[in-house]
């Protein structure tokens, strides 16, 4: 498939702010069970959901480099019942307003109590919010992931993988993230953001190698012959039908070479996860919040690199019937 | 999409009769780029890098070492799938199948242009226009087949029409007598890609071998009881005959 940079940097961004938001409510959660004794300023949070929507908004506005026709983006969220890419539609602004919402109440300070365990902790509304934004940065990470994994023909995508690899280097750009925005805002949750952020890089480096590996030993359910329909063993196309260009030839082929695809891999590899753990390790040991934040940097290209990878990687059988140029 | 329809329209292609002249591909141009589906714009047509966008192509395939070869054209368009996956996947509700014919249309009016529908066809039958910036596709002549301005034995696909060799048939795949049911239970016909089960609608009639084994016996006249080829001996004039032409 061709690789678009519209959807290469909305779903890298939405990565990131998905995964901010994560790390700040759970950084509350810690907070709130009461982890650390140190009190937590309420604009930590404020600013943190800014930040994330910044990154949201961001990806937001890429998508809609995506249309040719954005002045009617609003019809795609009518499809939801079928439809992963409506259901995306409809979960993006979702968690950007209970980002907004969540932010919000911090800032306001406005945290009525909503109900106490037994034991004597409270549920108030800006925890009760930031839960129910987690439960929807799930959703959302779950739609952008099914979106691909969905077409079952492209049968790189077609696997649970796919899902789980987008939460995972989501969440985990985010916590990245968020160690360094802690560390410069001085919070007392920036080790509990480092070890997250540490876990899920790993998580996300283990869940990319299995696809990888998954997508190594594919066997292709489609082949000339059950394209064509004549099923000789000795089927080759003499010509496509025609000699200039078309839609099939640029959206379904990535322009790079087949060379070009390890040697990307190998960068992403290195870039988004082998570096920013090796920087990060370097950063928790010496307390460096620059060097958290050059581990965002680092991994946020070398995600771009994995998404155009992502895409280049995936073979659609409609290429069968586009073998010979001319 | 899984409501059984009352009728599914679609085209039966003989590959054993199509000779890749690509009549279909141009006649299906020329109806629908100045007709409901249209424009099919090209671009840089007279330039470097031109492309354009196409209902219907047709495309060769060569089967078999020389000298056994055998060379197939091999037309390809939407295949209006009973089960089509680039329907539900459509954001938008652009992409629709019609249940009173089964036609899979694309409203030009809703489709925002992301090409997520072209991402689940695994044909590749749907294409770009980058001009409207919307997605293209065939329609089955969805503006001509119902025509009531043209005689109905024309009230059929461009593509049909066109045909030289009479490859290309169209009628309802769900009535059992129609011309397609017959054709595809009596010839084969067969569907694009099974393994995904997208149920495709058209179906393409497979190659076939006519043979005849002649004995070695059948090549001497067996009423020649001589065994000598040449003229028959002349009756006489006057000898009885069955029928006063034939002589024994
Ligand atoms: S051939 Fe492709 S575009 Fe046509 S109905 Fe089937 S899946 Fe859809
Ligand atoms: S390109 Fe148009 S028809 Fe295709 S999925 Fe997008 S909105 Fe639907």
């Amino acid at each position: 498939m061709r690789p678009a940079f519209s959807v290469i940097f909305l779903t890298t961004l939405i990565g990131v702010g998905q995964g901010l938001f994560l790390a700040l409510v759970a950084g509350q959660f810690y907070w709130v069970i009461g982890a650390t004794d140190i009190p937590e300023a309420q604009d930590f949070y404020a600013i943190g959901s800014l930040l994330a929507l910044v990154f949201m908004g961001g990806g937001l506005i890429s998508s809609f480099f995506h249309l040719a026709h954005p002045e009617r983006a609003w019809r795609a969220a009518t499809q939801w019942r079928t439809s992963w890419l409506s259901r995306e539609v409809i979960a993006l602004p979702a968690v950007m307003g209970l980002l907004v919402l969540y932010g919000g109440l911090h800032w306001l300070d406005w945290r009525p109590v909503l109900m106490t365990f037994g034991n004597m902790k409270n549920l108030d509304l800006t925890m009760a919010t930031g839960y129910l934004g987690a439960a929807l940065v799930v959703a959302l990470f779950i739609c952008t992931g099914m979106i691909y994994a969905c077409m079952k023909f492209i049968q790189e995508w077609a696997s649970p993988l796919t899902v789980l690899n987008f939460a995972l280097m989501g969440s985990s750009s985010g916590f990245v993230m968020a160690t360094a925005y802690a560390g410069f805002m001085e919070s007392p949750l920036e080790d509990f953001f480092a070890g997250g952020a540490m876990f899920l890089t790993i998580a996300a480096l283990v869940g990319r190698i299995a696809s990888i590996v998954r997508n190594k030993n594919i066997k292709y359910l489609s082949s000339l012959q059950s394209a064509v329909g004549l099923h000789h063993r000795n089927l080759r196309q003499l010509t496509r039908g025609f000699t200039a260009s078309s839609f099939n030839l640029k959206e379904f082929f990535h322009p790079g070479s087949p060379a070009l695809l390890p040697i990307l891999t190998m960068a992403y590899m290195v870039s988004a996860f082998v570096l920013p753990i090796a920087l990060m390790a370097f950063a928790w040991g010496t307390g460096s919040i620059s060097a958290f934040a050059l581990a965002f940097a680092v991994q946020y290209a070398g995600l771009l690199v994995e998404r155009w990878v992502f895409f280049a990687e995936a073979s659609h059988p409609q290429n069968l019937y586009y073998q010979k140029v001319a | 999409m899984s409501d059984p329809i009352a009728k599914q329209l679609a085209l039966v292609i003989d590959l054993n009769v199509c000779v890749g002249c690509h009549a279909c591909v141009t006649s299906c141009k020329e109806w629908n780029t100045s007709g409901w589906a249209g424009s099919m714009p090209d671009r840089n047509p007279y330039d470097a890098d031109p492309s354009g966008v196409f209902f219907n192509r047709v495309q060769t395939y060569e089967a078999g070492t020389y000298p056994n070869t055998e060379t197939i054209h091999f037309p390809k368009s939407c295949l209006h799938c009973e089960d089509p996956p680039c329907v539900p996947v459509c954001p938008t509700g652009a992409s629709y199948k019609r249940i009173e014919d089964g036609i899979v249309l694309v409203d030009y009016d809703k489709c925002i242009g992301c090409k997520y529908c072209s991402w689940a066809c695994p044909y590749g039958a749907r294409e770009f226009d980058e001009e409207s910036g919307v997605m293209k596709k065939c329609t089955l002549c969805v503006d001509r087949i119902y025509d009531e301005s043209i005689e109905p034995e024309r009230r059929k696909p461009a593509c049909v029409l066109a045909c030289p060799a009479g490859a290309r048939l169209f009628g309802d795949i769900i009535d059992p007598d129609s011309e397609v049911s017959v054709a595809i239970r009596e010839e084969g016909g067969y569907q694009l890609m099974p393994e995904w089960g997208t149920k495709a609608s058209n179906h393409y009639l497979p190659r076939r071998k006519t043979r005849q084994v002649i004995h070695a016996d059948e090549l001497i006249r067996a009423d020649n009881p001589l065994k000598k080829e040449g003229p028959l001996p002349k009756a006489k004039v006057g000898a009885p005959s069955l029928d006063d032409v034939t002589s024994w």
